[in-house]
């Protein structure tokens, strides 16, 4: 059980909310441009990173609103909260 | 009294150093990457092939698993190559030479609603088709193949039919691990512990070897076989996959008389349990939510799984845990394994197989040895290529899956 900080409710347990993958995944401006290979990966591939990795999470037991989360996928450690449509934070000891 | 036990036994294979070259190198020394190995050597003819394992052989996914072998999925694609796994499983035991107590008790995928009624009974008209024996038990008949199931009507999810497929069970996986292990060393195989890759090494876009912890070595292909760490190799091979890694929890109770005559698996409400030989319970559910590669989960999935076992199997209520662990499982968008070609000359990969791996061994190890010796695809394996993530041409198997995804 990991414990997460909701930017709006502070922190409850993983219970409280669901999970949303990657982070930061535009939907294709002009989807109708796209090949299938183009499609396919929007659909179906996201990173998969070991390490510090972008995530979404709702708090749908509360405010029930997305929001970002940098977080080891070695460790479970959360490293940063942050809202939608804010920039993904710079960690220290982030290469770039 | 010492001189009646037996002999202990001799290693079951060499440790080699690892020469500088191979024709095959197969990264990952679990279940898939041993079956492949032995494959290769058997069916192929080609023995100059390292294992290379980065810890010690078969000690992640393959010590994790709960051993539950079975081949009633749905489609056509499927069942070919699990439904090729089971009639593998049923012989290996002779060719191999090893008795890894692969016991063919059946198993029971239970309904809890009239959806999961209707979708239960498609699925063994499914099976039978493709010769895949299933058959749907009402209540009252799932009672008498396992008596300790509560079929009562007043629980929260009523048990109300179930799939049977009879030639379904379970293996000792550590034995069925060394089994292969010892067969692909005697036909010439190296395996190589303690050896982990750190780079792909290629020559324009063909793949000529790896650079490990134990040196580079040149190899004429590479086969990845790192279940949770297929997207970390694909990564230093520059490419991608449709991988998601999640943690996978499962547990034992303590040692019991034999009670559990089968294995069950509930879909609706999220557990599997199965007694190993030994007597423990063992027992699985679904991965945790989010994205991990820490072989550890949380303890509300636990919960949850031991809360949908209790309601399932009363007499279990005062059975003590008595350990928990965790793997990281590969997932697919829909469910099934990749055995595939890569976007990379003479590099292979085989992934995905999720929660489900361990019952794929044999058809995995048969089909990716084909893939690699041929560069072209076994028959079965042919529709698990990644191009079907483009074609969209997908093998949802979410519902015969039996956990979620």
């Amino acid at each position: 059980m990991i414990l997460i900080s909701c930017p709006d409710c502070g922190a409850r347990d993983e219970t409280e909310f669901h999970y949303g993958g990657q982070a930061h995944v535009p939907y294709p401006e002009d989807p109708s441009t796209l090949s299938d290979e183009e499609w396919g990966r929007y659909l179906f591939y996201r990173e998969n990173t070991k390490g510090i990795f972008a995530e979404r999470w709702v708090h749908s037991s509360g405010c029930r609103k997305w929001f970002n989360v940098l977080r080891d996928t070695v460790t479970y450690r959360i490293a940063a909260v942050y809202r939608n449509g804010e920039p993904r934070p710079t960690l220290d000891g982030d290469s770039q | 009294m010492a001189d009646l036990l037996p002999e202990h036994p001799d290693f079951l294979w060499r440790n080699p150093e690892p020469k500088s070259s191979y024709d095959v190198v197969i990264i990952g020394g679990g279940g898939h990457g041993l079956a492949t190995a032995y494959y290769l050597a058997k069916n192929h003819g080609i023995t100059n092939v390292a294992v290379l394992e980065r810890g010690w052989l078969a000690g992640g996914n393959m010590a994790r698993n709960t051993t539950i072998i079975r081949s009633n999925y749905l489609w056509d694609e499927s069942a070919a190559i699990y439904e090729h796994s089971l009639k593998q499983w049923e012989v290996l035991p002779d060719e191999l030479d090893y008795d890894f107590l692969f016991s063919q008790r059946g198993v029971l995928n239970l309904a809890h609603t009239l959806q999961d009624v209707r979708d239960s009974v498609r699925r063994c008209e499914a099976n039978r088709l493709n010769g895949v024996d299933a058959e749907w038990l009402d209540a009252d008949q799932v009672k008498e193949v396992c008596p300790i199931i509560n079929t009562s009507d007043d629980i929260r999810y009523p048990v109300l039919g179930a799939t049977y497929q009879p030639r379904a069970g379970i293996a000792k996986h550590d034995h069925v691990a060394w089994a292969f292990a010892r067969k692909a060393d005697e036909l010439g195989v190296d395996l190589i512990q303690d050896c982990e890759v750190t780079g792909i090494v290629k020559d324009g876009n063909r793949v000529v070897g790896v650079q490990t912890s134990r040196g580079t070595i040149s190899a004429g292909k590479v086969a990845l076989c790192a279940a949770g760490h297929s997207s970390v190799l694909a990564e230093m091979a520059g490419f991608d996959l449709p991988i998601q890694s999640h943690p996978l929890q499962a547990l034992v109770s303590e040692l019991h008389q034999p009670v559990h005559p089968t294995v069950v698996m509930s879909n609706h409400v999220h557990v599997y349990v199965s007694q190993a030989h030994k007597g423990e319970l063992v027992m699985g559910a679904g991965v945790d939510a989010y994205n991990g590669y820490g072989q550890r989960g949380g303890f509300h999935v636990i919960e949850e799984q031991m809360a949908a076992a209790v309601e399932l199997f009363p007499i279990f209520a005062r059975a003590h845990l008595l350990r928990t662990w965790g793997g990281i499982v590969d997932v697919t968008p829909d469910a099934s394994p990749v055995v595939s070609k890569t976007p990379i000359d003479q590099l292979y990969v085989n992934c995905g197989w999720g929660t489900g791996g361990f019952k794929g061994t044999p058809g995995a190890g048969w089909t990716m040895a084909h893939t690699i010796a041929h560069d072209e695809p076994h028959e079965y394996n042919a529709p698990f290529a990644l191009e079907r993530f483009s074609t969209g041409a997908l093998i949802d198997e979410h519902g015969a899956a039996a956990v979620a995804h």
